[in-house]
């Protein structure tokens, strides 16, 4: 275990969910799921953040606030994208005001499917992308 | 000797003592309400990821006012433990935190701004007690320095039992527990992020935090010397006791919902006036 996966912090956006997955992501925190017992702490501050949470996909109006919102957070930095919305826009894809899944506003990191995605596959995202950031961090740390 | 010694002691364990204090509290938190929690150490983990992370800075000054903060709390908390005067030492931790709230206002975040708002607020609803303790232990004792008061012939706590219970009643201001976590919580979501400290990143942040384990054990340093006396076996006696009250607070802070300011500076207020005010007016009639 790396400096940086020992205490991930998670932010969570909602882009245009429907609340399925908002409530999945909700889930992972309750006594049975206890997120926290891998030093997870779910912040709401992009400033103390290493990971960003973001559910359903992105439209016209929550497009600058994901970009805000991921320039706002210090490097290294990863991206989950939760539930199929996310991942590619799912149902919702053809609509006239919907950009896409994130990965069209801003980089990706891992996907997890789903609709809703399930508690056990978000924990799974999760600590795929806590991988994902010790390994930025050594390339981080390659290139100085 | 012992002096040099007890000053570098404090200032090399303290935030280690804090740390594991804060880990403990939050895996006796997560048995509280059913949760596995983290690891004890996780701290230290964190303390460890925040200096690594990039450090995004909104403004120059900001970085220099929280590390004025960890110093001058530093600084207060090596007065206590090198047996200073205790007044010195509380005007010392308020002037520390006046180093804090600018820090957060330093910013323009609306956020960091209310936080800083309430922190002083809070302040203003811890501070009278802690004057009203130093004037006590002046009173119980005969003198304001610490070295004097450890070597009471008896406990002081037989004096200000008030002061005690509603130091113990104040001091979930001081570490930042709910009811009384109006300015910044370290807990998940309140209603403005994470207040004063929503524009702290990276190092800023951890700085911030190590500042906190030195207040943490300044505090209960205050609680031991409600305890210790003459007698060797107070000393263990004063360090249960600390840790008795930790948590106590910890207990408190799982099962009671935040309050609004007001009923944070009537509630603090009636308490000081009550426990510290009434049992400094009979310490005074008696001594």
């Amino acid at each position: 275990m790396g400096k940086m996966s020992r205490s991930p912090w998670l932010l969570h956006y909602d882009a245009s969910s429907c609340n399925g997955c908002d409530i999945e992501v909700l889930d992972c925190l309750t006594p049975k799921y206890d997120i926290e017992r891998f030093g997870i702490i779910n912040t709401g501050d992009p400033f103390q953040a290493d990971i960003l949470l973001i559910t359903g996909g992105v439209n016209s109006q929550t497009e600058p606030v994901v970009k805000q919102l991921y320039s706002q957070m210090p490097s290294p930095k990863v991206v989950v994208a939760v539930g199929i919305c996310a991942c590619t826009g799912g149902v919702f894809k053809e609509c006239y005001n919907i950009r896409g899944g994130i990965d069209t506003v801003i980089p990706v990191d891992v996907y997890v499917p789903g609709c809703a995605a399930r508690p056990e596959s978000i924990i799974d995202g999760v600590v795929k992308a806590v991988q994902i950031l010790d390994q930025k961090r050594a390339a981080q740390n390659q290139e100085a | 000797m012992t002096r040099i010694l007890l000053i570098l002691g404090y200032l090399v364990l303290a935030p280690a003592a804090g740390a594991l204090l804060d880990g403990a509290d939050r895996v006796i938190s997560a048995r509280m309400q059913r949760r596995k929690g983290p690891s004890l150490l996780q701290p230290f983990y964190d303390l460890q990821k925040l200096f690594a992370k990039q450090m995004i800075a909104v403004n120059n000054v900001q970085m220099l006012l929280n590390l004025s903060y960890l110093v001058f709390l530093a600084i207060a908390g090596a007065m206590l433990f090198a047996g200073q005067d205790i007044l010195m030492c509380m005007f010392i931790l308020s002037t520390a935190d006046m180093f804090l709230i600018m820090a957060a206002s330093s910013d323009s975040s609306p956020y960091a701004s209310l936080g800083a708002g309430r922190e002083m607020l809070q302040m203003m609803a811890y501070e009278p007690l802690t004057l009203i303790i130093a004037v006590g232990f002046y009173l119980t004792t005969g003198s304001s320095h610490v070295s004097d008061i450890v070597h009471a012939s008896s406990s002081a706590v037989w004096l200000m039992p008030g002061m005690f219970l509603g130091f113990i009643f104040t001091a979930a201001v001081k570490f930042r527990k709910s009811p009384f976590d109006l300015s910044t919580s370290h807990h998940a979501h309140q209603e403005m992020v994470k207040g004063l400290t929503t524009e702290m990143s990276g190092p800023t942040l951890a700085i911030m935090n190590i500042a906190e384990y030195y207040e943490m054990i300044l505090i209960l340093g205050i609680f031991g010397l409600f305890i210790v006396n003459e007698n060797w076996w107070s000393w263990p006696l004063a360090v249960l006791v600390c840790l008795v009250i930790f948590f106590l607070e910890v207990l408190w802070d799982n099962a009671s919902a935040r309050v609004k300011w007001d009923l944070l500076l009537k509630g603090c207020w009636t308490v000081t006036l009550l426990a510290g005010g009434l049992n400094l007016l009979i310490l005074m009639l008696v001594r």
